[in-house]
């Protein structure tokens, strides 16, 4: 029995169709991905699976309750890490987080225990008595963080965790997010459009464009599917098609800086393809990524989509509040 | 019952901000008081009614128009919660949205009640020193007032959160709000008495919450009043109590 069941799932937001009849199922302690360019719907799932948006036709079920009609049960098993602010920045971080406890009914001796927990899990105990309006982006979206693991949710949201953090954090908040799944066997949903992200903590990934489910299966399943390894090519003159019909080529593509192409195996292959290539310029062997698996699904580059405000940009919005 | 904790979580939010912006408690009891000591004072020197100096006429008016001013705006930090998404986080959490709307009303109106106390320790002062006269400080009078004043808070804030809750900018709450409070408040009887109003003015001032509230308290303050004071916590009850269930309806239906 999966622990989320989403059935024909839609959202319109008038003529425009942010969801598309969604179908997916979640099993328990799995970490799944869902994973696309901004705009293609991903936040917007979220969202109504956490309750907060009703959707205009479609179900989920989410730890056994109906999204629609149960949805204080379904908000009572779940936790969320928003994508844009939302701590109160005249408060301290530790009052963001003590705002946290009462407000999911934690008595005062458990709600200490945990703040004092994920405060150190985040490494924010020397600051916690500042307040927010003086920490940086990236520790404001770990307070935030550290708020969403706090009363330790049987399934968690979290919407681009790692969006505008530094290298070392995101590490970090990676390795935790393993440990919880691995340890409190906490079932992780994660929205990302970090290829990655997706790839290190993922155990399964559905690739979503245009509100649609292109592709699912396990990062390793994916990239084989789409198979081997990409030979990259800058030779001007070279009219890409004469690759298409050599038996072990899957995929041919030309982009602003040259060709690439997919093959069962490049070591094998590199010597034949460079004799049909002809003089080239340089030649590059890459190994198979969730990029190029994107791109083989939807043909479009994964950052191609509508830009969105960053992060930080967000926070400095917020900053105008008061 | 679970949500306590949660309308407490709500209400320690509004209360540390509240303490943490000094400046708005500052401009929030000042205006008043300049209200007060120049509209009051200076008009007061040629005028009274029925009796009472203007100043101590006007008293229980400002007392009102605090009211009114200070707990309709609070709701519009409901709207800049909206454009964080501070809300999102309340509304996620299990807390039902009646113990949301309740927690807020609770905030909002603490908020107001200190303000509300400060100028009635002002008034106090006022009156040791003989600046107002005719006010009368029993602990009943106190008691009496301040039960009108809370009850007329909690309907007012209770406006302020639907008005919030319905907006979508800070800007368009202004607007809308202080279209709605201004006529309140100088269709109150704040200002003036109401018993020789033109004709046409009547029904207005009639039908506004605000005049009952107003006549309440200054029937027990300095004991001038049009309708019975019993009336007037009556109307003033019901007001707060048909705003508490619009604004539940509200909560309930908010989109985000």
């Amino acid at each position: 029995m999966p622990l989320i069941e989403i059935t024909n799932l839609c959202r319109k937001f008038g003529n425009l169709t942010a969801v598309d009849s969604l179908n997916l199922e979640i099993g328990e302690g799995e970490v799944f991905g869902l994973l696309g360019p901004n705009g293609a719907g991903k936040t917007t799932t979220l969202l109504m699976l956490t309750t907060l948006l009703a959707p205009t036709s479609g179900t989920a079920v989410v730890n056994g309750y109906n999204i629609a009609l149960q949805p204080d049960l379904v908000r009572k098993s779940i936790g969320i890490v928003f994508q844009d602010p939302s701590s109160d920045e005249t408060l301290t971080g530790y009052e963001n987080l003590k705002l946290h406890g009462l407000l999911y009914d934690m008595p005062p001796d458990l709600r200490e225990e945990r703040i004092a927990e994920v405060l150190a899990l985040v490494d924010l105990l020397p600051r916690k008595d500042d307040l927010v309006r003086k920490y940086s982006g990236g520790m404001r979206r770990r307070l935030e963080l550290a708020r969403g693991l706090m009363h330790h949710p049987k399934i968690l949201f979290l919407d681009e965790p790692t969006l505008g953090l530094d290298p070392q954090t995101r590490e970090h908040i990676w390795d935790y997010v393993k440990k919880l799944a691995r340890e409190k066997k906490i079932t992780i949903i994660l929205t990302t459009h970090y290829m990655d992200e997706a790839d290190r903590l993922c155990h399964r990934i559905a690739i979503i464009d245009q509100g649609k489910v292109s592709v699912l299966g396990t990062p390793r399943q994916l990239k084989q599917e789409v198979g081997g390894d990409i030979i990259h090519l800058v030779a001007p003159g070279c009219n890409p098609d004469r690759f298409r019909d050599l038996p072990y080529v899957k995929n041919v593509r030309e982009d602003d800086d040259g060709i690439s192409i997919t093959v069962q195996d490049a070591a094998r292959h590199l010597q034949e393809i460079l004799k049909v290539a002809g003089p080239v310029d340089s030649v590059e062997v890459r190994p198979m990524t969730l990029e190029n698996v994107f791109l083989h699904h939807t043909g479009r580059a994964i950052r191609e989509g509508a830009p969105e405000g960053s992060w930080a940009d967000k926070a400095m919005q917020a900053g105008a509040r008061r | 019952m679970s949500d306590l904790r949660g309308i407490y979580a709500l209400w320690y939010r509004e209360f540390k901000v509240f303490q943490r912006e000094r400046s708005r408690l500052v401009a929030s009891v000042a205006n008043p008081l300049l209200w007060l000591l120049i509209i009051g004072g200076g008009l007061g020197s040629v005028l009274s009614f029925g009796g009472i100096n203007f100043l101590s006429f006007l008293f229980p008016g400002i007392l009102l128009q605090t009211a009114l001013f200070s707990a309709v705006f609070f709701g519009v930090y409901i709207v800049w919660d909206k454009k964080i998404d501070f809300l999102k986080e309340v509304l996620v959490s299990p807390l039902s949205r009646t113990s949301i709307f309740v927690g807020k009303i609770l905030g909002g109106s603490t908020d107001t009640i200190i303000q509300l106390a400060i100028l009635f320790v002002f008034g106090y002062l006022f009156s040791l020193t003989n600046i107002i006269t005719g006010i009368s400080f029993t602990p009943v009078s106190v008691a009496v007032a301040i039960s009108f004043l809370f009850v007329t808070t909690v309907g007012l804030v209770s406006i302020g959160l639907i008005l919030g809750s319905q907006m979508e900018s800070p800007e368009g709450f202004q607007l809308v709000s202080s279209f709605l409070v201004t006529p309140m408040f100088f269709l109150s009887g704040a200002l003036f008495p109401i018993n020789n109003l033109p004709g046409w003015l009547t029904p207005f001032v009639l039908a506004n919450p605000a005049t009952y509230a107003v006549d309440g308290l200054r029937g027990t303050l300095v004991g001038l009043h049009q309708f019975n004071i019993g009336l007037d916590f009556l109307v003033t009850c019901i007001f707060a109590g048909v705003m508490i269930l619009l604004g539940t309806y509200a909560f309930r239906h908010m989109r985000l």
